[in-house]
């Protein structure tokens, strides 16, 4: 047996471990090393659960031969003591890029859209790529991996982050000697998937996330019927995707509220994603743990925000704030649901930040066996290859970290990082630790030394005579070297120090003047016992911010006007209000509604109830909530114009619960809306019908049993006449037609296909249609002039259906009687007009003339502005054409409710109808009535009181939250500026970004 | 059908009156009383049972006709008991006449090419014949601020009246003050060049702010020299500094407000009211310190930040008004011509939100007028002043009852046609006639 220093160790581990014996070898004799390396006596984590406190770890041929506390040692090893040091798994990060070129923007070319693919033989839309594999653009990155490897990673799973359908992912060891031979451990391992669009095309669908989930989706049905045989052409695409469906299947969401909408897409299809999340899970943790999929955590902890500008601060957002207070606990929340999880380095802007940042995760309650399970078994595990990375059992790859310690604790070194047996040195281990304090004197002068930091960094504080003087050290190779100031603190001048340390705890050493003249020292370690009661008191110290850290309690949504705790539904008795029925009975005064179990369950006067709370609406007003029947809040896209037909999306698949435009409406006694798709195409999107619940999660604010609706639009929108676009079919008023003739004549055939009972391919778009045409989905068109108005019920008619409802239908006027024949309704603007040409002819009275001529006729909102003022709006058809006032007061409640098919529920106070209700300060129409208590299905989600007391609430949290930024850049640590939250107002028109 | 009959007799009742469309009213040539409406002045005062008269386009009587008889033999006497007379509203800083359509760029004259644009007037493009201004008049809004858009420095504004053939023979108050945009703290990433859209502070502040105090330095150097060649934005600046025109700073946060009261004293401009204001709540005590009025943003306009209170558009006046700040509505953003007809509306809502009545009007009347520099004539019912008034069958700041029945503008019986009415008969007779 040979003892040698380990340092020598890297000479005798370059030689190529895995050596390929069946190569050829013409630059000398062929070397084959069959010895073996011991670290004995070190603490040795096989596994996080694991852990031998005196083991040996015994390696060969890159891989381990043995590991725990009885290991049997070879002759032939080389043998390093490494007592007093821990040995861990390295760590692995399953969401790289690593070695992978990041594709380029494709730049140039016309800024006009592109509808078509731009390959042949694969899938035909260009964003998706399962077809592409890392290891084609894959290169060793030396200087990455030395990063990696000093932050204590060995093995990452490499793809190309890019495109909706990406490919498969390569898993790299990041070894520094030899080739790809010994680092490719699997060259597909993974397959990766995201919401996001390739930059590398410029085809315009999906322009949105429900458009990418809806590619995503047909791409899954294609792929079954390909499958299948049934094609008769060849898509490299989803011969790739069918190919790879065995492996871990990783989803790129980056936020809870995607990886919400990722999951949803695979249950679909029983493909149960590995998740990138958002670090934002902790926030709706049901939700997540519901999805029963592991995730990859970032750590990019946010920075505190500089906010010591008071009038930048002003504009933060409560929840950009919290987001910073509560984030660190999202690893810990999620081990405490017993989320699975592995951690990434993805977005974090530098690696040497990231022990800091899994730090700063326990500091918040993770425990450290989880913290390490994070970073070796998950993800060895969601990788398959746990038998071969992630631990230090027998057979694994020798993949292992020598650390001074306790790898998350903050004084911990790592010394070295070891990949597949090849050494990497991040802290010599055989550094002497000089670090502690000295005395000495030189020339009468007495010194006193505190050498401390990192070994590699250390840094020194020089006192004479309780006097600071300036210095600095280097310390390398048992050399210890310093310049500090001369006592004349007005020269630049330096007394130099130089010192071998090699000897025991105290050295010799010489000092050099500026004058050239030369001194001899004696430094002496302190022993002292003051300093190890300082010692004690940093631990005391310690045990206090080993405690879990404060954490602001998160609210549903978690923002401003959330809820600690969701209201709960209540019985209610009001009492003595005028109530307006929108029924026979009309206006009721002086009446008493009684709600319970969340339904209406009497009216009349002098009701009681023992079990109810009794509100007492003397000289107020209570209506049934307000619904607008065309809303575009509360959804994360409004638009997938990527085609002239988007059937095959839907907004219940981007429903953002956490818009407080959801808040306002409901401030504004609006408690039901239908959020419908844009106007950038003449088949729109299908629409979400939503009750108000401010707080619920976005699939529990979806309407139970929603009536089926899809949007489409006519004229200037669909045409693209006002923006530069002149590739999209239709650009007239006459292609809306033909294009409507054509989609509606391929979903008949499709449907009697279907019916037949023979093969088809199944096509969402063409199923949403179908639907159509069997009379189970309805329309609400957005249109303005009459004759295209007329030419869509002549289509229908045509096709042996009703159009439902007419949006924005601002010449309905002119064909009121035609609406009347077809039976659709209309949900108009009050007083919209001028904005374009094809609104010239919009007037006020429309609404009156159709309601006149027998329209069942809504005012919406399109706005979510107006949106809070609908009573106001519907208060206008007084005005505007003489409507009576319970009439007008139904164009916002009862008559919406008719055109979505939820008239049987809401739109009236009835006995048995769900209790939706609105109690108003003053007459609803009145322009001074305001809202006081807006309540959905007897829980009351807007309070006017309620709303004050939270005002208060979010000054008092934000103060808090402002005063620990200040405390946390005090403390030195780093700080990001100020940001401003700003919301998108979202009408028909809006265009989604680039593909976010 | 029983509800049409009583609509068409509605429809007469309302424009009985009404003149040929679109050509304005004829000069005053009968002296008119009106009597027996509840007047409200503008400045805040009511007379339930008033008797107002007016005489070749100025009032020479406003009274309480319970107090005051007079003989009205003579006068064309319109009998408006249980009626409201309000003095014509006033809608400040809008783009009214200078663009049509949104969508149709010939008919967009807002926003001219570059910064520094004083010389930039919006009078000469000001359409009279505008479909959107004509939409306002039954509304009771005859009054309009015509202002240009863009640039650092966008233009000069113009006052007009609402019923007129040409723009000579609109305007009330010509060039009337110029708007600059100030600097905001908050510029947008440029997410086409792959940037974070979001706001983020603006690093350019400081630089922008004192391209300002330049150029306002280089006009005042400009107006001492003599013989100088002539520079049409300087010269155009000059009536800042012997108050002849106002400076409208169209600005929404503290910081800047606050700003653009300290450069404004420091750069001697006489006059100048803050536009927009969305902060202005948070300053008042130093706007009222310093006699500084805001043309407040519209109040039908969503809180600026997720945070804010919920009311806090529809309350920003009430918190201005408390604290003694002169403060009228404005109404600038998206669609605001064709929303301007809204303003009695914005002004109705301040009322559910804090406002007593005739405080609310004089948002849209009287302290307009004085913002604007035309409180001599306009902005109230007060005798000597211009009879510019309308009769509403009830209160003109709810929409159920501002129902016009006559309009004057200086004593002209204007038309409450407009295109949107002729329409609206058009159509009603057409659906009536199939009955």
């Amino acid at each position: 047996m040979l003892k040698i220093p380990l340092r020598l160790l890297l000479f005798l581990c370059s030689f190529s471990l895995l050596a390929q014996e069946y190569f050829p070898k013409n630059d000398g004799v062929k070397t084959i090393n069959t010895n073996y390396t011991a670290f004995t006596n070190a603490k040795i984590y096989i596994t996080p659960s694991q852990v031998i406190d005196n083991g040996t770890l015994l390696i060969k041929d890159g891989k381990i031969v043995a590991s725990g506390a009885q290991v049997t040692i070879p002759k032939n090893t080389t043998i390093v003591n490494v007592e007093g040091k821990s040995i861990y798994p390295s760590f692995i990060d399953m969401y790289s890029s690593f070695g992978v070129e990041k594709p380029k923007r494709e730049s140039g070319g016309s800024r006009s859209p592109q509808y078509n693919p731009t390959r042949t033989g694969y899938y035909w839309n260009d964003h998706v790529m399962p077809e592409s594999n890392a290891m084609s653009k894959f290169k060793f990155d030396s200087k990455k991996a030395k990063e990696l490897l000093n932050a204590g990673f060995g093995v990452v799973n490499t793809h190309i982050q890019d495109g909706i359908a990406r490919g498969t992912g390569t898993l790299v060891a990041l070894n520094t000697e030899g080739g790809n031979e010994v680092k490719i451990l699997e060259q597909k391992s993974g397959q990766y998937f995201s919401f996001s669009k390739s930059v590398t095309s410029r085809q315009s669908y999906p322009g949105s996330i429900m458009g990418s989930m809806a590619l995503l989706r047909q791409l899954y049905l294609d792929a079954d019927w390909y499958a299948k045989g049934n094609s008769k052409t060849k898509d490299l695409s989803i011969e790739a995707l069918n190919k790879n469906k065995s492996l871990v299947q990783i989803f790129s969401a980056g936020s809870r509220a995607n990886a919400l909408r990722a999951d949803k897409v695979g249950d679909q299809f029983d493909v149960q994603y590995v998740i990138l999340g958002g670090g934002d899970e902790y926030e709706r943790i049901n939700e997540v743990k519901a999805t029963n999929a592991a995730y990859i955590l970032p750590v990019n902890f946010q920075d505190a925000y500089d906010v010591e500008n008071v009038y930048l601060t002003q504009s933060l957002a409560l929840s950009d704030m919290r987001a910073w207070n509560q984030e660190p606990s999202n690893p810990k929340v999620l081990a405490d649901n017993n989320i699975s999880f592995a951690f990434t380095t993805h977005d974090l802007k530098s690696l040497k930040t990231f022990k800091a940042k899994l730090m700063k995760a326990i500091e918040y309650g993770l425990s450290k066996e989880k913290a390490l399970e994070a970073l070796t078994t998950t993800p060895a595990r969601l990788l398959g290859k746990q038998s071969e990375i992630g631990n230090l059992n027998k057979g694994a790859y020798a993949n292992f970290l020598i650390t001074s310690g306790d790898i998350f604790e903050k004084k911990t070194t790592i010394y070295e990082n070891w990949v597949q047996g090849t050494q990497t040195v991040v802290n010599d281990m055989n550094t002497k630790d000089i670090r502690g304090d000295y005395e000495f004197s030189i020339a009468r002068e007495n010194y006193k030394m505190t050498l401390k930091g990192e070994l590699s960094k250390l840094s020194s504080e020089i006192t004479i005579d309780d006097k600071k003087r300036g210095s600095k050290v280097s310390y390398s190779d048992d050399w210890l070297s310093i310049a500090m100031t001369s006592k004349d603190s007005t020269k630049q001048e330096f007394i130099r120090l130089i010192a071998n340390v090699s000897q025991g705890e105290n050295f010799n050493g010489k000092a050099l003047y500026p004058n050239g003249n030369e001194l001899t020292f004696y430094a002496r370690k302190i022993d002292s016992k003051t300093k190890n009661k300082e010692t004690k008191k940093t631990d005391s110290l310690k045990v206090d911010s080993s405690k879990t850290k404060d954490v602001t309690p998160v609210t549903y949504p978690n923002m401003a006007y959330g809820f600690k705790e969701l209201p709960k539904q209540e019985t209610l008795l009001f009492q003595n209000a005028t109530v307006w029925t929108n029924e026979a009975e009309g206006i009721l005064e002086q009446s008493d509604v009684l709600i319970k179990n969340g339904k209406i369950v009497k009216i009349g006067k002098n009701l009681s109830d023992s079990s109810a709370k009794v509100i007492d609406a003397t000289g107020k007003h209570l209506t049934s909530g307000v619904i607008d029947e065309h809303s575009h809040i509360a959804a994360s896209s409004i638009n997938e114009g990527g085609q002239n037909s988007s059937a095959e999306v839907s907004i219940e698949d981007v429903i953002d619960e956490e818009d407080i435009d959801i808040y306002r409406d409901l401030a504004g006694g609006v408690t039901t809306i239908q959020i419908l798709h844009g106007s950038a195409n003449p088949i729109g999107g299908r629409s979400a019908i939503i009750k108000l619940k401010w707080g619920e999660d976005s699939q529990d604010l979806i309407y139970k049993n929603s009536p089926k609706f899809i949007k489409f639009a006519l004229g200037e929108n669909v045409k693209q006449s006002n923006w530069s676009s002149f590739e999209r079919f239709p650009q007239t008023r006459m292609g809306v037609e033909q294009l409507y003739i054509d989609y509606f004549s391929r979903a008949k055939a499709y449907d009697a296909l279907k019916k037949s009972g023979k093969s088809y391919r199944k096509d969402v778009e063409m199923e949403v249609l179908a639907e159509i045409l069997n009379k189970e989905r309805f329309i609400s068109c957005h249109s303005y002039v009459q004759s295209e108005i007329n030419m869509l019920m002549k289509v229908a008619d045509q096709f042996n259906f009703n159009i439902n409802t007419f949006t924005h239908i601002l010449e309905g006027y002119k064909v009121a009687d035609k609406m009347v024949e077809h039976g659709v309704g209309g949900s108009t603007f009050s007083d919209w007009w001028a904005y374009k040409y094809e609104v010239n002819d919009a007037i006020p009275y429309n609404a009156a003339i159709m309601h006149n001529a027998g329209v069942v006729v809504a005012i919406n909102s399109d706005d979510g502005e107006m949106s809070r003022r609908l009573n106001q709006e519907a208060a206008k058809s007084v005005k505007y054409g003489g409507i009576s006032e319970e009439d007008a007061w139904k164009f916002v409640t009862l008559n919406p409710a008719k055109l979505l098919h939820i008239d049987d529920k809401v739109g009236s106070i009835k006995v048995g109808k769900d209790a939706d209700l609105v109690l108003w300060s003053d007459h609803p129409l009145s322009i001074y009535a305001k809202a006081e208590k807006t309540i959905i299905e007897g829980v009351t989600y807007f309070d006017i009181i309620r709303d004050e007391i939270m005002r208060s609430q979010i000054k008092k949290e934000k103060a808090e939250l402002i005063n620990q930024m200040m405390l946390a850049k005090n403390k030195g640590l780093k700080t990001q500026p100020i940001k401003k939250k700003e919301k998108d107002q979202m009408h028909c028109d809006y265009i989604d970004h680039e593909s976010h | 059908m029983k509800k049409i009959n009583l609509y068409i007799v509605l429809l007469l009742l309302t424009f009985g009156f009404a003149n040929a469309q679109q050509t304005p009213g004829k000069k005053q040539t009968r002296t008119i009383a009106i009597t027996g409406a509840t007047a409200h002045i503008g400045n805040g005062e009511v007379i339930e049972n008033s008797l107002i008269i007016f005489k070749e386009g100025k009032l020479t009587t406003v009274v309480d006709a319970t107090v005051v008889k007079m003989d009205l033999t003579g006068m064309e006497v319109i009998n408006a008991s249980g009626k409201h007379v309000y003095p014509g509203f006033i809608i400040p800083n809008t783009t009214l006449g200078l663009v049509e359509i949104d969508a149709v760029r010939a008919t967009d004259d807002d926003s001219e090419l570059g910064s520094w644009n004083p010389h930039i007037r919006s009078l000469i493009a000001y359409n009279t014949e505008s479909k959107v201004v004509e939409s306002l008049r039954p509304n009771g809004v005859l009054l309009a601020q015509a202002t240009p858009r863009g640039g650092r420095i966008s233009g000069t504004s113009s006052v007009v009246q609402l019923d007129a053939w040409n723009w000579e023979d609109a305007v009330v108050k010509e060039d009337d003050g110029i708007h600059l945009n100030w600097p905001s703290s908050f510029s947008r990433g440029r997410w086409w060049m792959g940037e974070d859209p979001a706001m983020k502070v603006n690093k350019n502040y400081e630089k922008q702010v004192k391209e300002i105090v330049d150029f306002f330095n280089a006009t005042k150097a400009y107006s001492k020299g003599t013989n100088q060649t002539l520079n049409l934005p300087f010269q155009a600046t000059e009536g800042l500094f012997d108050g002849s025109k106002k400076l409208y700073i169209h600005v929404g946060n503290e910081k800047g407000i606050i700003d653009a009261v300290n450069f404004s004293k420091e750069n001697g401009v006489k006059e100048m009211t803050i536009v927009g204001g969305s902060d202005a709540y948070k300053v008042a005590d130093l706007l009222k310190q310093n006699n500084i009025s805001v043309l407040l943003k519209r109040v039908h306009s969503r809180p600026g930040q997720t945070d804010d209170d919920y009311d806090l558009p529809f309350k920003r006046a009430k918190l201005l008004v408390d604290k003694g700040v002169l403060v009228a509505l404005e109404g600038s953003g998206d669609m605001e011509r064709m929303n301007a007809r809204n303003l009695p509306f914005y002004a109705g809502t301040t009322v559910a939100h804090g406002l007593s009545k005739e405080q609310a009007l004089q948002l849209i009347t009287l302290n307009t007028a004085k913002i604007l520099g035309i409180d001599a004539a306009y902005g109230s019912l007060e005798e000597g002043k211009s009879a510019t008034l309308f009769i509403s069958e009830g209160d003109a700041l709810d929409m159920r009852t501002n129902i016009l029945t006559h309009a004057f503008i200086d004593g002209r019986l204007i038309s409450l046609e407009s295109h949107q009415t002729k329409l609206w008969k058009r159509y009603s007779e057409k659906l009536k006639t199939q009955d």
